[in-house]
């Protein structure tokens, strides 16, 4: 598989940086990373560059990561760019909301590298 | 019915929180952290646990999940979390102990049938020092569960107000 680009939408630095090394780990080679606060920072970035992944929390200030993902449409750059959610909201109901909105794929906190391979090589294999 | 009395009609009572708590938090460090979180064989001393992580429930279950341990332990697991040495931790170990508190409480709450759905998690906050008291409008004591990460106490606490 090629290098891809991801966005990282996460209110926690933290959290960001794990997600990022998860991804290493499952052997998914990462050309660029960038990194947003929240859904309003994230909709900033894909509008001045481009991805290939975007792994999105639910629960973050001042847009959510639900919020977020109904917004992706009016975005240019991230048409078609797939989405999955890593969020430690594990309801069904949130499933639910976060596939009815477009996400791709669903990753419950707390995680192994092994889940986050799981839920992203699929959706990265189904990318137009 | 709230799910809280569900879970409590099914007989899935508090007395059957503990374990969950346990669990929730076991499973968080074995997988985030790549640290076993222990049952200690004796009480451990609380002096010195001047780390506190709060994460607020409100929905069906309100109530406040707390993570306390001393700041060094709070610096390993951040350096566990994040991979890397236990001296190069910096501010981050404040971020750190809220997302573990924030993942435990989560974790805690998909746990008891009925509740994911029904509970909203609030964003954590993190106190440090040990000087300071709570007044909470919680029903009865906290549940509390006292673990070992490293040789060293973790006190883990639910107090609910339903």
């Amino acid at each position: 598989m090629d290098s891809i680009r991801a966005l990282i939408v996460d209110d926690s630095s933290v959290m960001r940086k794990i997600v990022e090394r998860s991804l290493r780990q499952a052997g998914i080679s990462l050309s660029q990373v960038f990194e947003a606060g929240n859904g309003a920072e994230a909709l900033g970035a894909l509008r001045e560059n481009k991805v290939d992944l975007i792994l999105c929390d639910i629960n973050m200030p001042v847009m959510d990561g639900l919020e977020f993902v109904k917004q992706l449409a009016t975005v240019e750059n991230a048409k078609g760019v797939p989405v999955v959610m890593i969020t430690t909201e594990g309801s069904e109901a949130h499933v639910v909301q976060a596939l009815s909105a477009g996400a791709r794929g669903y990753i419950r906190k707390p995680f192994t590298p092994d889940q986050v391979k799981e839920q992203v090589l699929p959706v990265l294999a189904r990318k137009p | 019915m709230s799910a809280a009395d569900l879970a409590l009609a099914s007989g899935m009572g508090r007395g059957c929180w503990a374990p969950l708590l346990q669990l929730a938090a076991q499973e968080v460090f074995d997988l985030m952290l790549g640290s076993a979180l222990t049952i200690p064989i004796e009480p451990a001393p609380e002096q010195g646990l001047d780390i506190t992580a709060m994460v607020g429930l409100a929905g069906q279950l309100c109530g406040v999940v707390t993570v306390r341990c001393s700041e060094k332990s709070a610096a390993l697991m951040a350096a566990r979390l994040l991979g890397i040495a236990p001296d190069q931790v910096g501010p981050e170990m404040w971020d750190a102990m809220g997302e573990i508190c924030n993942m435990v409480a989560g974790n805690f709450k998909n746990k008891i049938s009925g509740m994911a759905d029904g509970c909203m998690l609030s964003v954590p906050t993190v106190i440090t020092g040990a000087d300071y008291s709570v007044h909470s409008l919680a029903d009865d004591g906290a549940l509390r569960v006292t673990m070992a990460f490293e040789g060293a106490p973790v006190i883990i606490s639910l107090q609910v107000h339903s």
